[in-house]
């Protein structure tokens, strides 16, 4: 078990890495600099801001340079908020972003998992239908149409929710969440639906009911366990996902989440917080993956003995 | 007789089963009766698709409806008709007095769940009983059905069970609420026949302990001639013989009756094919190993066999799952690398030969696999099927290609018109037979044909047989003929090798190995086979 987290980990520092430096060129290819800006700035106060961070210095000596203090745990200060660091940054941003995504799975998964379940139980029938009717609609739907449309008609019309914001007035947190968790509750809802139909057809379903079993306790007991191991496997890059992909959510509700940084840094070249950003996200989505792995690994017998019994 | 009749245990009177497809209404089961009595064996006898599981299942409402119906008839169990019972009171009578023992052990218990959790399930839903109870009674019954040391192996998964350890878990689940009637679906035939023949023993201790009335669904009818009372015969969904065992064995009056007795494979081959005396196959202390991350010692899968095989020799290898045999003939035609030994075909060390010499010798021998369903290639049509190695190896001009397919088309008994279609559009015999033909396109001299008969039907797997044997002699094949099944291997084989355990324990000419059997091992596989009475009269 240890070892297969620790194997793990160190297949994923060369990914880390190549994201890294892929992120750290590709950046500097992009037109324009930080201190580019509409006004025209005196060429003397630029090349003093540009020696200040470095950025008049070989290229490769710059990345060398952020790489020794990416070892010691530090992003590098912002270019664009003077005096904050990107640790600062991403500590302020994460708590919520983190929170948000949390909110929209546990939304995904109660949502997309009852109506997957429901419909894989009545196939074929309108129960089976409907679900994945809403389910392609929540795919096919982009979260900045499904935002705003939530708000017209939850906020504006029904005024049920408030329209925006973050913790500042009861149910604001409603929205961003379903928001973000619409089109994940739809692939949950159709993974689940394909795992327990899959799993229903097994002949050791066949078993349980043969054994005089109610329907329930042959779902429940039976098929939900091996049902659901597709969407355990899903839940770790679905979080990740979350995480990375809430910046459009963020935006139209005014969530002052990650996301949103890390936008602007990219309009803004903010070079060090692009990276850092970008670091911090491919790491939570390294570990993620693992650990979703290691919870699908221990719900099967068969890989929990092969991992967890003989290291 | 009219008396016995008025309390039998089960009675089937004129059920009819359909299934509603989208070609329209298939009738699965007509009009069929039979009568089932306490601490008495029915056999039901079909091949896949005659019906007969269907019937049973219907019975106990466990096919899906819709599509499935059940049209007409009755089944008188203890008074009440089960087909019109409530779903709740048949589920009361499911499992607690009428219970079901399913073909593949594999696939029928769930993964998820211990053994223990399983067994105790019906104890748990139909009596009510404590955990600890449940638990008591379990292991009680593990150790009845052969289980060595219940108390532990009751928290294992079944992955961590063999094949036929699994069918003991079945049958003893299926027993543990002392069922009055059971009902067993091929339970044999997905299993080695020394285990079946343990299975068969205990099924029909446990019935006579139990004074059991059971229902025994099998393709073979040589696995039930030695216990059935009663034996019905259907095909295509309806019962085309019924009656005694001795009255069916003895005196079949239908012909699908007397197809089926005599797919039943017995006696050797008639006449020795084999040509001159230098071998053209030559294994010397062959050695093949699995290193395993999960045990320290490598697995010896093939352990120090030496043998040879004559031109023109068909040599039979048995052996049980598990005993090396595939890996062996996979070794010789260096599928598997083996670690250590020589094998020589016509006096080349393969061993050693390079990849792309050893391309270039597989033109002259070929291997047969056991799954005619997973060996062809989906996305290609017969003729690319066969094709392809002509094209490959160079067999014949480009320009004759397709007479060529035609001729093997024929020699294996295809018609040309399925030329263009796909492995799915034919049935598992047939699939075979495709499968033979690839083999034979390269016109190789060797053949090692790994179980290629044992996925198939009886009445199927004496058709595919008897057109190897045909095959061998027209195309002078030399072949290593692997199989589980001693009397496949004895109909077929000039010469017998039986290998337990990674080593050959025994080797002699067919009338010797079953006449003067010398080793233990041999014996016992020679008692397991079934229908014994059969093969000698």
């Amino acid at each position: 078990m240890i070892r297969f987290v620790v194997v793990r980990i160190f297949q994923a520092l060369p990914v880390i890495l190549a994201v890294i430096t892929a992120t750290f060129f590709l950046i500097r290819m992009a037109p324009g600099g930080p201190f580019d800006s509409e006004k025209a700035v005196m060429p003397e106060v630029k090349a003093a801001l540009e020696a200040q961070y470095k950025l008049d210095r070989p290229i490769l000596d710059q990345y060398f340079s952020y790489l020794a203090d990416l070892g010691e745990g530090d992003f590098g200060p912002s270019f664009k908020y003077p005096g904050r660091s990107v640790n600062e940054l991403i500590a302020a941003g994460m708590p919520v972003t983190a929170e948000l995504g949390f909110y929209a799975l546990i939304f995904a998964v109660i949502v997309g998992g009852l109506s997957g379940v429901i419909a894989s139980l009545h196939p074929n029938t309108w129960r089976d239908h409907l679900p994945m009717t809403f389910a392609m609609i929540g795919i096919c739907v982009p979260s900045f149409l499904l935002g705003p449309s939530l708000m017209l008609l939850f906020g504006v019309h029904l005024d049920w929710f408030p329209v925006s914001g973050w913790g500042d007035i009861p149910g604001d947190k409603v929205l961003p969440s379903i928001t973000l968790g619409a089109a994940y509750a739809a692939y949950v809802s159709r993974l689940s639906r394909a795992g327990m139909l899959e799993v229903l057809s097994q002949d050791y379903i066949r078993t349980a009911r043969a054994k005089g079993l109610s329907e329930w306790r042959v779902i429940t007991q039976h098929a939900l366990r091996g049902g659901l191991m597709p969407l355990v496997a899903f839940l770790g890059p679905a979080f990740a996902g979350l995480l990375s992909g809430s910046f459009v959510v963020e935006t139209i509700f005014q969530v002052p989440g990650l996301g949103r940084f890390y936008v602007q840094a990219a309009f803004n070249r903010d070079y060090t917080m692009i990276l850092g950003t970008t670091i911090f996200l491919s790491t939570l989505i390294v570990i993620f993956n693992l650990m979703s792995d290691v919870l699908a690994a221990w719900m099967n017998p068969r890989l929990r003995s092969e991992l967890f019994n003989y290291d | 007789m009219q008396k016995i009749n008025s309390n039998h245990l089960l009675k089937v009177d004129g059920l009819s089963v359909s299934f509603v497809t989208r070609n329209g209404i298939a009738r699965a089961v007509e009009d069929i009766s039979f009568t089932v009595d306490r601490g008495k064996t029915t056999a039901i006898i079909g091949e896949s698709g005659s019906g007969k599981s269907v019937s049973c299942y219907s019975l106990l409402g466990l096919i899906p409806t819709p599509p499935g119906k059940i049209d007409s008839g009755s089944a008188i169990f203890d008074g009440q008709d089960l087909l019109r019972l409530s779903d709740e009171r048949l589920r009361s009578i499911r499992g607690r007095r009428i219970s079901m023992i399913f073909q593949d052990p594999m696939t029928c218990l769930n993964p998820f769940m211990t053994i223990g959790k399983q067994l105790a399930e019906p104890l748990i839903c139909h009596q009510r009983l404590r955990r600890g109870q449940a638990r008591d009674l379990s292991i009680e019954l593990l150790r009845e059905v052969g289980i060595r040391e219940p108390e532990v192996t009751i928290d294992c998964f079944p992955h961590e069970f063999s094949g036929g350890m699994r069918q003991r878990v079945m049958i003893a689940m299926a027993l543990i609420n002392e069922p009055e009637l059971l009902i067993a679906d091929e339970p044999t035939t997905a299993l080695d026949v020394t285990i079946q023949a343990q299975m068969l023993s205990l099924i029909t201790e446990l019935q006579n302990k139990r004074d059991l009335g059971v229902i025994f669904i099998s393709h073979d009818l040589s696995v039930v001639s030695d216990f059935a009372d009663d034996v019905i015969v259907m095909q295509k969904g309806r019962i085309v013989e019924s009656g005694d065992r001795s009255s069916i064995l003895g005196s079949p009056t239908h012909p699908y009756t007397k197809k089926l007795l005599s797919a039943i494979p017995r006696g050797g081959k008639a006449v020795s094919s084999v040509r001159g005396d230098d071998p053209l196959v030559q294994v010397k202390n062959l050695n093949t190993w699995f290193s395993s991350a999960r045990y320290r010692t490598p697995i010896r899968a093939v352990s120090n066999v030496s043998f040879s095989i004559l031109p023109g020799e068909v040599v039979g290898l048995v052996g049980e799952s598990g005993s090396g045999k595939s890996t062996l003939g996979r070794s010789i035609v260096q599928l598997i690398k083996p670690t250590s030994g020589s094998v020589k075909f016509a006096d080349l060390e393969l061993t050693k030969l390079s990849n792309s010499s050893m391309k270039h010798q597989r033109r002259f021998m070929q291997i047969i696999f056991q799954d005619p369903f997973a060996s062809l290639n989906p996305r290609m049509t017969v003729f690319d099927t066969l094709a392809e190695p002509m094209h490959l190896h160079k067999i014949v001009e480009n320009k004759d290609v397709t007479s060529a397919v035609f001729k093997i088309m024929n020699d294996v008994g295809l018609t040309r018109s399925s030329v263009r279609k796909y492995p799915h559009e034919f049935s598992g015999g047939q699939r075979q037979r495709i499968a033979i033909g690839r083999a034979l396109a390269v016109r190789p001299k060797f053949i090692v044909a790994d179980e290629p008969v044992s996925a198939l039907d009886v009445t199927i797997q004496s058709q595919v047989l008897t057109l190897i044997q045909e095959l061998i002699d027209e195309y002078g094949l030399t072949m290593l003929f692997i199989s589980h099944d001693l009397s496949v291997i004895r109909k077929i084989s000039d010469r017998i090798l039986i290998m337990h355990k990674g080593s050959i324990v025994e080797e002699g000419s067919s009338s010797k190995i079953f006449e003067h059997p010398e080793n233990d091992y041999t014996r016992a596989l020679i008692d397991a086979i079934p229908g014994r009475k059969l093969q000698v009269s």
